[in-house]
């Protein structure tokens, strides 16, 4: 098991996020979490990275418990929604981030970082914007620099947060197909959150739905499509591709 | 009547589409030439009274009675000692006030600590409140008669009328003026950047010197210019805690004040000019910095597109 879950949970003041979720990830599987927002998915993406502590329960990072680790520490990489690139650093410095700041043992020579980055981003094919800052490039080059960054640490877990939700529905069609592409390349764990569920089933082995703090059912994307026992599933998985508008068009209660 | 004038840029290779879109929103903005004149004169009259004029007096008066006697009374030993200590004194508060400043504006905008409104509003105070209260106020804490002084008394440690209390006041007039250009900056850039690089394994230090400091930078210099200027010209408060004892807590701004009320007007006003042209080197100093900034990051740019066809 890559990353496992015990009975997680985390509450904001009166709000319950997170409510006992167990929940695990197999070595190498692309697995996706989907919900409307306030589901909890990305408080639990958080969780893992360590970026949110859990009031209660274990997270487990390749059987390690990671309670003790910073986000420094769990070996993750990390994509945000809005990209969150470092504004004043070119492409090639936001890639070599994350190996410059290394303790000085551990950091890899300056050719070496070269050649690393150089590497990735022709994985993420933007080695012709390497000299460029974050703000001259279009939404999916940024999300591809930012996936090249995260991978830059040689993760053992990539945590992608809505990845493709701030660009356009054309865009994001092609990244996912991309990712997907990637993943059969690099084969590194990755949960990916989206509150997208025909994304969901696309690039994902597996999709778990999300629902009020609670993973309400978990499967192949085949066997959730099979399975509409559960109303609020059927809902969303029978749901169209827009977003925005499955989202609003769910039945809560 | 909307004429508009196109730059030249406007005329020379620019596609005919972009030109026209240029023209409407020249005109969306509707104003004729008259009105833009109009407030081009208005803008360049009031900026010619309060600013250039006073300025140009300064520089006036103290030439007034020859180049010559203006550097004798530069080189008055009093008016050096004001001159070093006004230095000292700006030394000393503006690197306090910029930690200071990079802190609280962390605490309230990054950190998530509880209770920042208030911590907001404490950090103006010094700027709604009268510097000479402010004076006040700390000879009521440190003055020998004051709260602390038995204390202080008892220790023989003498606070009010001495150079520490000039540097105590000038703290805090000052401490507004960095953390108030930093608030709303790290406020609106969020900490998605900082939990970025955390997970790529920055230590705490490595994140606020590679992601934080650089991305406040020009915030940061234009917060230490203000404060900076403030901490130079400071005199309400620095004039009620200093006692302005001449050669010895007196800063410039005191100095002048001195040298005017003594009708000695070519020292006053030379000291005076020293004081502008300090202000004018810090500002200098600044658009010096930018500008080179803007140029390195515009020579990047064209080195970049000739390297890409």
């Amino acid at each position: 098991m890559s990353v496992a879950l015990e009975r997680v949970s985390k509450r904001f003041g009166e709000f319950v996020a997170l409510d006992e979720v167990t929940f695990g990830v197999d070595e190498g599987e692309l697995v996706a979490l989907v919900g409307p927002s306030g589901s909890g998915k990305s408080t639990l993406l958080r969780v893992v990275a360590g970026l949110e502590r859990q009031d209660a329960g274990a997270v487990r990072i390749h059987g390690e418990d990671a309670a003790p680790l910073g986000p420094g520490d769990r070996r993750i990489g990390f994509v945000f929604q809005h990209y969150a690139l470092f504004r004043h650093m070119t492409v090639f410095e936001n890639v070599a981030f994350g190996l410059r700041v290394r303790p000085r043992r551990e950091r890899p020579s300056g050719s070496e970082i070269t050649s690393a980055v150089k590497d990735l981003l022709q994985l993420v094919e933007l080695d012709a914007l390497s000299a460029r800052y974050p703000s001259e490039l279009s939404g999916g080059q940024q999300q591809r620099v930012a996936l090249a960054r995260a991978l830059a640490v040689q993760p053992r877990v990539l945590l992608l947060d809505e990845p493709f939700g701030a660009l356009d529905a054309r865009v994001r069609k092609q990244l996912r197909q991309w990712l997907r592409q990637l993943h059969d390349e690099v084969r590194v764990t990755t949960i990916l959150v989206t509150h997208d569920s025909e994304e969901a089933c696309e690039v994902a082995d597996r999709v778990a739905v999300m629902h009020e703090g609670r993973i309400a059912q978990i499967g192949t994307a085949a066997d959730l499509l099979r399975e509409t026992a559960n109303p609020f599933l059927g809902a969303f998985l029978a749901d169209s591709p827009r977003p925005s508008a499955s989202a609003k068009r769910i039945d809560y209660h | 009547m909307s004429t508009t004038i196109a730059p030249p840029a406007a005329r020379h290779g620019i596609p005919p589409g972009l030109r026209a879109a240029r023209r409407t929103a020249t005109a969306a903005t509707g104003e004729s030439a008259i009105a833009r004149w109009i407030l081009i004169g208005i803008a360049l009259a009031y900026l010619f009274l309060f600013l250039g004029l006073p300025l140009f007096v300064v520089f006036e008066e103290a030439l007034k009675k020859g180049v010559g006697a203006y550097f004798t009374a530069l080189r008055d030993a009093e008016l050096l000692h004001a001159l070093r200590l006004t230095l000292l004194v700006a030394g000393i508060a503006v690197p306090l006030n910029v930690v200071f400043g990079i802190s609280a504006a962390w605490a309230i905008t990054k950190g998530k600590v509880r209770g920042h409104a208030l911590l907001v509003a404490l950090a103006d105070l010094p700027l709604a409140v009268s510097p000479v209260i402010a004076g006040l106020t700390f000879m009521l804490l440190f003055g020998m008669q004051g709260w602390f002084g038995p204390w202080l008394r008892a220790h023989d440690i003498q606070i009010a009328f001495t150079v520490t209390a000039v540097v105590l006041a000038t703290i805090f007039v000052t401490l507004p003026f960095v953390a108030r250009e930093l608030i709303p900056l790290m406020e609106e850039q969020g900490v998605t950047e900082e939990e970025a690089a955390v997970t790529l394994g920055a230590s705490g230090w490595q994140m606020f010197r590679r992601v934080t400091l650089p991305n406040i930078r020009w915030g940061l210099l234009y917060g230490v210019v203000l404060c900076n200027a403030r901490a130079m010209g400071e005199f309400g408060a620095v004039s009620v805690v200093s006692g302005r004892i001449r050669g010895q807590t007196t800063t410039l701004p005191l100095h002048i004040e001195i040298l005017y009320n003594e009708y000695d007007f070519t020292a006053a006003f030379a000291a005076s000019s020293l004081l502008a042209m300090l202000a004018v080197v810090t500002l200098a100093a600044k658009h010096l910095l930018e500008r080179s900034h803007h140029a390195a990051r515009a020579r990047l740019i064209q080195e970049q597109q000739e390297k890409q066809p």
